[in-house]
């Protein structure tokens, strides 16, 4: 694929032509290529592809001067939200499109196209039409966007026949807060604050993606003891966070017990990360050039007592899933996700290395320090609510392993480097960061005065929340809180 | 199984003290809940809690309100499915504009005496996303709001001080 190159540290950028943007569309179709993000800009579209046989990743741009580009969805459907979403954002009419609903505009800011130049003028908010469901006996639930639990909003329109769901639909877009919006014309500090608010469950992840973006973009190298805090960081944030997924998904099957000791396993590594870092959830640490704190005083013994008793605990755990068989009888061979599926959307995280995939953004493309560690990627092919809990089990034991080795080679010196006074040229950088939920795409472009342009930051959930409505067809409703926590997407990362 | 158990059993709790209640918290309160209210609710209260655009971090602290730690039913709170069982309604987020209805009917659905709690620094004024195109800023702009419960998040203690603190006799009334 051949066209004008730009500038956009780590990976090539690449200005192409309608042809070749359809080019890419045939690839994508035919599986030779993965997507990893479509997003828009005032009068561009930029689609970001993933070589998973070669291990590369480019990123095309196409100038949209008639406000229209060749939909990517009318063949590759895993972009259909995206293309709806820069349609509804950008007022840019993808050709062809399948589905031509809005996405994330519930016709209630006020404005049409917020990020387009100018934006539009406001609209009524219109009926949303679901798509139909044609047979006897069927009998439709909502549910949402405020649920039951304590959970975050968005609606879900299932279609059953009496127990059996024949359609789920979901709508999301219920706390889409314009942070695409609030990054341009910010600086970096205030930009890595907004990405580290997208998603509070992985706010070390985005953290490091966009710091590691605006390091790309700025040509600074942030010093090696910051990058394996960062690590270590990380992987408290992926404990936590699994710790609490396996708890939870055993709660919707009620078996209480797991909830109530993986809730205990939890609440001692977010204590762990306040004593280490100072803030439970590891606010505002990750920041372009480095990392804000340095390991507190006692901080490194404590973490290996932890790390040690963690095991011993999580593996009793493990133990009592793995011998109870009605909690067993509820989670295999449900909500089953194909690896043919999970392939076609590029399905990152546990999600997708329970159905097949091999892909963690830590060893492909690889950032520093894993390949310095002994660490392995778990993956099975049952692609059920048991595997999804399995390969997170599996998560947890190399992410405890993975601490010890952070705390054993971590390097002396400092931890953050200075930013280079803006050079008054425009750079753009990107970074592909693995969370605990899958991969994190983040791109951006910062102006002459180190102010952000333009910032784009791709969930995970983007290539999951399509395939939960797929796998909880044939399933009974009572088990879609079994699939949608074993899934666990997230809604404000997606609704951004 | 029996392990776990028989540790649970000898191990003792992990449950820890209460933490002492918010001043401030009492201070906000003082005159916005009338006492009658108080002595028909008794020491109990139901919380539905509602995330009206939060980025899912106060979520988590407030899940962790459940844990062996903080144990919070063990002061009569607990949390409810539904409105219509709620006492007080515990809001996040900067209130996003298409959360905006679904807030103000849960709001109407719960039935009177009832208290708003706005949890988190975006609850307050919006936070970080005040002045966005998506977001209203605030819960107090789209409800009326007892008691603010400051953080990005709040921990579970600060959560725990504050909703205590809606329990307590106001000291100074």
């Amino acid at each position: 694929m051949t066209g004008q190159a730009a500038a956009c540290g780590p990976w090539p950028r690449r200005i192409v032509d309608k042809a070749a943007w359809r080019a890419a569309s045939d690839l994508l179709a035919a599986g030779d290529r993965s997507l990893l993000g479509l997003w828009g800009e005032a009068a561009t579209v930029h689609l970001a592809l993933f070589d998973e046989a070669a291990g590369g990743i480019e990123i095309l741009t196409l100038d949209c001067p008639d406000r229209t580009f060749p939909s990517i969805a009318r063949v590759h459907p895993p972009a259909l939200r995206l293309e709806r979403t820069v349609r509804d954002l950008f007022g840019l009419q993808p050709v062809g499109l399948p589905d031509t609903r809005p996405w994330l505009d519930h016709g209630c800011w006020g404005v049409t196209h917020p990020l387009a130049i100018p934006p539009g003028p406001a609209a009524e908010p219109g009926r949303y039409e679901f798509l139909p469901s044609e047979g006897e006996s069927l009998h439709q639930i909502p549910v949402g966007p405020v649920h039951a639990g304590i959970i975050e909003p968005g609606h879900f329109r299932f279609t059953a026949n009496g127990e059996t769901v024949v359609r789920l639909e979901e709508r999301l877009g219920y706390v889409h807060k314009g942070i695409e919006g609030l990054m341009a014309g910010a600086d970096l500090e205030r930009g890595a604050k907004l990405a580290g608010r997208i998603s509070g469950d992985s706010i070390v992840a985005y953290g490091i993606a966009f710091a590691s973006a605006a390091e790309a973009a700025s040509g600074v190298e942030p010093p090696q003891r910051a990058i394996w805090l960062r690590a270590l960081m990380a992987e408290l944030e992926r404990l936590a966070n699994h710790f609490g997924d396996v708890g939870a998904i055993c709660n919707d099957a009620a078996f209480a017990i797991m909830l109530a000791h993986c809730g205990v396993l939890r609440e001692r590594t977010l204590r762990i990360a306040e004593a280490s870092f100072g803030h439970r959830l590891m606010r505002d640490l990750v920041m372009p050039g480095g990392v804000a704190t340095d390991l507190a005083g006692t901080a490194e013994q404590q973490i290996r007592a932890f790390a040690a008793e963690a095991s011993k605990r999580f593996a009793w755990l493990v133990a009592l899933y793995d011998h109870t068989t009605s909690l067993l009888d509820r989670t295999v061979g449900t909500g089953v996700l194909s690896p043919a599926e999970a392939r076609l959307y590029a399905c990152g995280g546990p999600v997708g290395r329970a159905s097949g995939r091999t892909f963690d953004a830590r060893r492909m493309p690889g950032y520093a320090p894993y390949d310095r560690l002994r660490w392995e990627v778990p993956t099975l092919d049952d692609g059920d609510v048991n595997a999804r809990i399995l390969i997170r089990m599996r998560e947890v034991e190399q992410s405890l392993a993975l601490i010890l080795q952070l705390l054993d080679g971590m390097p002396p010196g400092p931890i953050c480097a200075a930013l280079p006074t803006p050079s008054g040229a425009t750079a753009e950088g990107a970074a592909l960061v693995e969370g605990f939920r899958g991969d994190i795409l983040v791109w951006l472009r910062i102006d002459g005065d180190g102010k952000i342009l333009r910032c784009h930051l791709r969930d995970p959930s983007w290539f999951q929340w399509p395939l939960l409505e797929s796998v909880i067809e044939g399933n009974i409703v009572a088990d879609f809180p079994l699939c949608n926590k074993s899934f666990n997407c997230s809604y404000s990362g997606h609704d951004l | 199984m029996r392990r776990l158990l028989l540790e649970s059993l000898f191990g003792g709790p992990l449950t820890e003290a209460p933490p002492l209640v918010d001043e401030a918290s009492l201070a906000e309160l003082a005159g916005a809940v009338d006492r009658a209210a108080r002595q028909r609710l008794g020491r109990s209260l139901s919380i539905r809690q509602v995330d009206a655009g939060s980025c899912n971090g106060c979520e988590l602290e407030i899940h962790a309100l459940g844990n062996a730690f903080y144990d919070l039913e063990r002061f009569g709170l607990r949390f409810v499915a539904s409105p219509r069982h709620a006492d007080v309604l515990l809001v996040t987020g900067p209130v996003t504009k298409s959360m905006r209805e679904a807030l103000e009917r849960t709001w109407r659905a719960t039935p009177d005496p009832k208290w708003v709690v706005a949890a988190g620094d975006c609850a307050r004024d919006g936070g970080l996303f005040a002045g966005s195109y998506a977001c209203v800023g605030g819960v107090s702009a789209v409800v009326p709001v007892d008691l603010h419960i400051p953080g990005c998040p709040p921990s579970p203690t600060a959560l725990l001080r504050g909703l205590l603190a809606l329990m307590e006799k106001p000291a100074s009334v």
